[in-house]
């Protein structure tokens, strides 16, 4: 039916058609790279899944834009291969010394904006005694903490009174990497930094490991919102729900409007009359209100909103263009000529008139997809988003009331409202070009 | 007019023509009477359709008779307390026989407000409620002079919302008609092209591009507000109050017209082409008129009516988009309210917001019929009066 050929004559809708292929590829892809079950573990599964995650991080690209190098999340645990060195000790006869040590590049040119030690460790009654030394690329050696772990015991030096006693500065994020004799204006020090955790244990059985997490300003492709959540999650997921609303909603819209329409045009008389009655009152109704009147008193599920935007789009406004054109197809020959052969009402309808004015509608349609997906984001704006899944719209509602604008946050705010853009821009030029190659006398205008 | 009637009457004297035109004048009064009365008569049927909706769709969830058995307890509630300071006999009683009392009374009043009646006759009892505004009580939102009847809160909130969405509207009105027609006269050019382009815009909502004038203006360059009505504290002088008014206006108004402006624009051009390929159009420009007077006569006026008409939809689907950009922008206005009830779980608020909605939208509709009528002569003279 559409011929490809005309199609590639505009650039504009072979881009459209490419954004519309991405969405539906990531969404897709989404699908089963990130099972439903594990998208929602990643997303609201709370402090232990998220632990490893900055808190309002920037996304990783950032750097490439800006002069100063944004430092990324870096872990170093000792219990990965690799990572740690390890030296044990006699003391006395039940006192043992682990020692822990530990290095790592340091390039960036900011600090990190948090800095937190994971501490687990192995005992039945007497607790080890953990010393934490911090050896910059310059060498000096500043005493970072010492720590009684319980089994699982979470350390922030800059918490501890004793070691911001001996720093200069207001955190010890910027003391430990501060360059010699820029207090005034911190700038960090770069090369080859070393952590050395040495523990005293006092049982046999006794032993301990450390995760050492140094928070980036930057994380991942997507970076992360107010609760250390990757924001690439709720993006992926938004993709797929994005992509079902706005083409379920548009299509479901479309058919219920058309055959409408054509039973409208076909019975006419009375019919006719209480179908465009309908349709007046149904344009009248304020359609965000009663949704949100729905999100409110009954459901927030994504699917319950579906079906009522589904439900007041059924006596929508397309009614009155199609029925106009119904009214013009009614009186060609070949539906006559269908009515001498005895085709019954039904047939006629669905197989003469609305196969006749496909082609028109198709543009329709597709321009129509972004139109709904921007509704599922008004309903999460008011925070009557799907109480469970990640949507786009959600994404820009935790933005705004967290201030993200205000706060500087620009990343949180502009990747789901940049994704809308673009699904807006492809199917609208999509739309467009169909119009033009369906609807040849739109050229002429 | 009176050419149209004249030869009817066959009038020769002066009279005669004079009665003629008076009697023109008269029926065409009639004719508009009959045409207003006709759209208010519409009007009416479509704001009871909606808001009985409404309460369809509030009374399923029960959430309208629990507000009303709510306010009504409060209210039996208060007034035993109250008549206990001054009744002694009341004030003697034990605290069950209060209870007793309280409840004899609960079930009284629900009796009489007809919550023990079948839901169907209960809920054209709430429709009639709704339809007189009658709007009854919040259950956690109080307005902002103190007072918890939502009509208050509603009214308090009312004059924000219009005046941001009056200015835009007005504004975005006179763009889309100018710009039609300065684009129908360079129709084919680059802006005509580039306006095309612009034309599916229209598919991202108001809030949108709010999103991104607040990045822009307010969080990089530092210009304009982030949001709200007026500074705070507000200025004491009307003036002052005005111009901080205006200032912080400038935002949420531009978002509203990047949002309809193109597609509009666009709408009205295209009307303005297929006028102006019209036969009277080129018999103008035969007899030699000015391009300003076959603008005006020739082409402007058949093709107001249908501009108005489509400008009207052009507001029914701003409407949606206007309640969420109040959110975004922190106007205090409905759509702010919206989301204020939305955080509180107020349904009696949200049903109420509905309600008025569905007035405001029908009330839009209805100015404009009445302008459709005043700018459309058929309607005037009669000629195939059944309008649109």
């Amino acid at each position: 039916m559409i011929n490809w050929k005309e199609f590639r004559q505009y650039p504009s809708a072979i881009a459209g058609l490419i954004i519309i292929a991405s969405f539906l590829a990531v969404a897709i892809y989404t699908m089963i790279a990130i099972p439903y079950s594990t998208a929602l573990e990643l997303w609201r599964g709370g402090e232990s899944v998220v632990e490893g995650n900055p808190r309002n991080a920037r996304p990783v690209w950032v750097n490439w834009f800006t002069q100063d190098d944004l430092p990324a999340t870096t872990v170093l645990d000792s219990r990965v291969e690799g990572v740690a060195q390890f030296e044990f000790n006699d003391i006395s006869d039940d006192i043992d010394e682990k020692i822990i040590t530990m290095d790592f590049d340091f390039q960036a040119d900011q600090f990190f904006p948090e800095l937190t030690f994971f501490i687990e460790a192995d005992f039945i009654e007497k607790q080890p005694f953990v010393e934490i030394s911090w050896i910059t690329p310059d060498g000096e050696e500043i005493r970072a903490g010492e720590v009684t772990p319980g089994s699982r015991e979470i350390y922030r030096p800059t918490q501890d009174e004793r070691v911001m006693r001996r720093l200069d500065t207001n955190t010890a994020e910027v003391g430990f990497f501060l360059s010699p004799g820029t207090l005034d204006q911190p700038v960090p020090q770069k090369g080859t930094y070393q952590v050395k955790i040495a523990g005293l244990l006092f049982e046999e059985e006794s032993d301990f490991d450390v995760k050492l997490v140094m928070y980036g300003a930057v994380h991942g492709i997507a970076g992360t919102d107010h609760l250390r959540r990757d924001i690439s999650v709720a993006l992926l997921w938004g993709t797929p729900i994005a992509m079902a609303f706005g083409l379920v909603a548009a299509i479901a819209i479309t058919i219920a409007n058309m055959s409408i329409a054509a039973v409208s045009v076909w019975y006419g008389g009375w019919v006719d009359s209480v179908i465009q009655r309908v349709t007046d009152v149904n344009l009248i109704l304020p359609g965000l209100p009663i949704l949100i009147l729905i999100g409110t008193l009954y459901s927030r599920s994504i699917w319950i909103i579906l079906s009522a935007v589904i439900a007041l789009g059924i006596f929508g406004g397309g009614i009155k263009t199609y029925r106009s054109i119904f009214l013009q197809t009614r009186e060609l020959p070949y539906i006559e000529a269908a009515q001498a052969y005895g085709a019954s009402s039904g047939r006629i309808i669905f197989r003469y008139l609305i196969p006749r004015i496909i082609p028109l509608v198709i543009p329709t349609l597709v321009t129509a997809v972004p139109a709904f997906v921007f509704t599922e984001a008004s309903l999460a704006l008011l925070g009557l988003g799907d109480p469970v899944l990640p949507t786009w719209g959600k994404v820009i509602e935790n933005a705004r009331s967290q201030g993200a604008l205000f706060n500087g946050y620009y990343y949180w705010m502009l990747e789901p409202a940049v994704l809308m853009m673009l699904v807006g821009v492809g199917f609208s030029l999509v739309g467009f070009a169909l119009d033009r190659i369906f609807n040849p006398k739109l050229r002429e205008i | 007019m009176a050419q149209h009637t004249a030869p009817a009457t066959g009038g020769s004297s002066l009279a005669d023509v004079e009665k003629a035109s008076s009697k023109a004048r008269n029926e065409t009064i009639v004719r508009m009477g009959k045409f207003i009365l006709r759209r208010l008569l519409a009007g009416i049927a479509t704001v009871t359709v909606g808001v009985y909706l409404t309460v369809l769709i509030a009374n399923m969830g029960g959430a309208l008779d629990d507000i009303r058995r709510a306010t009504i307890q409060e209210g039996v509630a208060n007034f035993i307390a109250l008549q206990a300071l001054e009744d002694p006999e009341i004030r003697a009683m034990s605290q069950e026989q209060r209870n007793e009392m309280i409840a004899e009374q609960i079930a009284l009043q629900e009796k009489r407000f007809g919550l023990d009646q079948p839901f169907a006759i209960r809920s054209f009892r709430a429709l009639g409620a709704a339809m007189t505004l009658n709007l009854g009580f919040a259950d956690q939102m109080v307005s902002d002079s103190g007072s918890k009847m939502v009509r208050n809160i509603i009214l308090e909130r009312l004059p924000a919302t219009l005046v941001l969405f009056g200015t835009a509207y007005l504004l975005l009105f006179f763009l889309t008609l100018f710009g039609g027609l300065a684009l129908s006269r360079r129709y084919g050019s680059w802006l005509d092209k580039g306006i095309i382009a612009l034309a599916p815009t229209s598919a991202a909502p108001s809030w949108f591009y709010a999103l991104f004038l607040i990045l822009i203006f307010a969080g990089i360059l530092n210009w304009l507000p982030f949001g709200g009505m007026v500074s705070a504290p507000p200025p004491p002088t009307p003036w002052g109050y005005a111009k901080s008014l205006g200032f912080h206006m400038i935002l949420p108004v531009t978002a509203i017209v990047i949002n309809a402006v193109f597609s509009g624009i666009y709408g009205q051009r295209t009307f303005f082409l297929a006028f102006a390929s019209e036969d009277y159009v080129d018999m103008a420009k035969a007899k030699g008129l000015s391009n300003k007077a076959i603008e005006r006569r020739y082409i402007l006026r058949p093709t107001l009516p249908p501009i108005i008409t489509s400008f009207a939809f052009v507001l029914l689907s701003l409407w949606g988009g206007a309640i969420i950009l109040e959110n975004v922008m922190n106007w205090p206005g409905l759509g702010r309210t919206y989301g204020q009830a939305i955080g509180q779980f107020d349904t009696a608020v949200i049903v109420s917001l509905v309600v008025v909605d569905a007035y405001l939208l029908t009330f839009t509709l209805f100015i404009l019929d009445i302008l459709y009528a005043v700018v459309d002569p058929r309607v005037r003279v009669g000629e195939g009066s059944n309008g649109r």
